[in-house]
């Protein structure tokens, strides 16, 4: 699926840095009836993690109260040249993946 | 010992006794939403303060309400957040979402955006790295809820 990542591109070593993710996702919520009155059932991402050269520096657990289309910010010390990894782990086997590379002067 | 009708009255009007009831409006925090919170926060104290909840205090819309969490932390190796929980009052579920963090987070922040379907109260949590929890709420008005409504 989809998934808009910002990381700044370059950064000093040192600098505390702000990284965004969205990602494409209904977040069902499992309280919604149809018309007929049928349970739609929850279909939801329940976990993201974010991992900095392979060592997880945030991670969180959502909850059907999460809007659709998952956006989460937050931040992080830009120690050394490499690669964020990003992971949403949903409902249903979902998984999707998203990753950035960020320079470290 | 004659009654009269100017007596009567005179003496019920000095023993009127005007009852005072003072009805407090109590902060009763919701057993499912204590219960969701104690389920995080165990026996341990929660105290106010340190957390910021930056949310609108009036939305039109509850299908997304942007909203920010920050904590006033130094975010080093022995002073930092290790987690900050968010609950809401009246969801179906109480739960909105758990943001794990460490020294290497440099900022106790976290932005996302939530449903809320109703008006309500929402509470963020930050639990620190000596353990202690650190709370604070906000009152939202929801004019539009989310969650609950009919499919087409």
């Amino acid at each position: 699926m989809a998934a808009l990542i910002n990381v700044p591109a370059k950064a000093r070593r040192g600098d505390t840095i702000e990284i965004r993710t969205l990602t494409s996702h209904i977040m069902e919520t499992g309280f919604r009836h149809t018309m007929d009155g049928v349970l739609v059932p929850r279909d939801i991402i329940t976990s993201f993690t974010c991992r900095y050269n392979g060592t997880e520096i945030f991670r969180a657990d959502l909850f059907p109260a999460i809007a659709a289309n998952p956006y989460l910010s937050f931040f992080t010390v830009a120690k050394e040249s490499g690669k964020f990894e990003f992971e949403w782990i949903g409902d249903n086997g979902y998984s999707s993946t998203a990753s950035a590379t960020i320079t470290v002067e | 010992m004659p009654t009269t009708r100017r007596e009567f009255l005179g003496l019920a009007g000095s023993v009127t006794v005007f009852p005072i009831v003072t009805l407090r409006p109590v902060e009763a925090t919701p057993t499912i939403l204590n219960a969701a919170i104690r389920n995080v926060v165990g026996e341990a104290a929660i105290r106010t303060g340190k957390v910021k909840l930056d949310i609108p205090p009036l939305v039109e819309n509850g299908n997304t309400v942007p909203m920010t969490v920050s904590v006033a932390s130094p975010m080093t190796a022995d002073d930092y957040v290790k987690s900050i929980h968010v609950f809401n009052e009246k969801n179906p579920q109480p739960n909105i979402g758990n943001f794990y963090m460490n020294p290497s987070s440099g900022r106790a922040q976290v932005s996302t955006r939530i449903r809320l379907a109703d008006t309500q109260k929402v509470v963020a949590i930050a639990r620190l790295s000596d353990d202690s929890f650190w709370q604070v709420a906000a009152d939202v008005v929801v004019t539009l809820a989310a969650c609950t409504e009919e499919m087409n």
